[in-house]
């Protein structure tokens, strides 16, 4: 199910462990227009579960989140 | 399973009362990532929180009376990096020790790719994170307001326990 969406803003948090993709998720969120997509690519395997709690608990959408290798990729419309 | 008040922002109410490298990262990363979600948070420092509110942050870490704190090695071969040195309690009362511990926790956090406490504080800070002072404590250790940094507010135990009393998430670390 690893559905392609048109992303409007790039996020790369290669490398980096909990709590920062998160923090730079939250950010990154706030310089895109509401309706808009950011994707968001990180390689902490804690980050799965954190963007689904994170997507739940601001209320914005959680598209679609995969595996590529070594890489998580979570697709985020913004929803408010 | 419905979430009642879904319009009022969820509440961290967090007491940071130890002040080592450790101990440091727990109220900082919990602080960040629920402010990342949305939330209001306060931490309250006090005892030896407090030093994690001064402008240089330099907490240290000791294996000694911690002993299921692993050494590891930040650097040579991955086996040997994932091995726990065998260092003798009575070594680690030596002078510099902690100093050498801390280094190598350091190194290998920043191998890891964890961000520095420095960094996770300045993240609370930019998202809003309230950071009080313990007033009582800091007349203790002779803090004064001004030694910390400028987003530093004071107070005292019924300042924390009116924040707490409305929080959904309350944690003393």
């Amino acid at each position: 199910m690893s559905e392609t969406f048109q992303a409007d803003k790039v996020l790369d948090c290669s490398g980096m462990l909990c709590p920062v993709p998160v923090v730079k998720t939250s950010k990154a969120i706030k310089q895109i227009e509401v309706g808009q997509v950011l994707k968001m690519i990180a390689t902490d395997p804690g980050a799965p579960p954190d963007m689904v709690a994170w997507a739940k608990n601001t209320r914005h959408e959680l598209l679609d989140s995969h595996q590529e290798g070594d890489k998580f990729i979570f697709f985020l419309r913004r929803v408010r | 399973m419905s979430d009642e008040n879904e319009d009022r922002p969820k509440r961290l109410a967090l007491i940071a009362s130890k002040g080592t490298l450790d101990w440091a990262y727990p109220p900082f990363i919990l602080a960040s990532a629920a402010a990342a979600m949305g939330w209001e948070v306060s931490i309250f420092f006090t005892f030896y929180g407090l030093t994690l509110l001064l402008p240089e942050l330099d907490a240290e870490v000791s294996p000694l009376g911690n002993p299921a704190m692993p050494m590891k090695l930040p650097f040579g071969p991955a086996k040997l990096q994932n091995m726990d040195l065998p260092i003798p309690t009575a070594l680690q009362s030596f002078p510099g020790f902690n100093a050498a511990a801390t280094a190598m926790m350091k190194k290998t956090f920043k191998n890891k790719g964890v961000a520095t406490v420095g960094e996770l504080r300045e993240m609370c800070t930019d998202l809003d994170v309230e950071m009080v002072g313990c007033q009582m404590t800091m007349d203790v250790f002779g803090f004064k307001k001004e030694d910390f940094i400028p987003e530093a507010v004071i107070g005292g135990a019924a300042t924390f326990l009116d924040f707490a009393s409305k929080a959904d998430v309350t944690l003393f670390v």
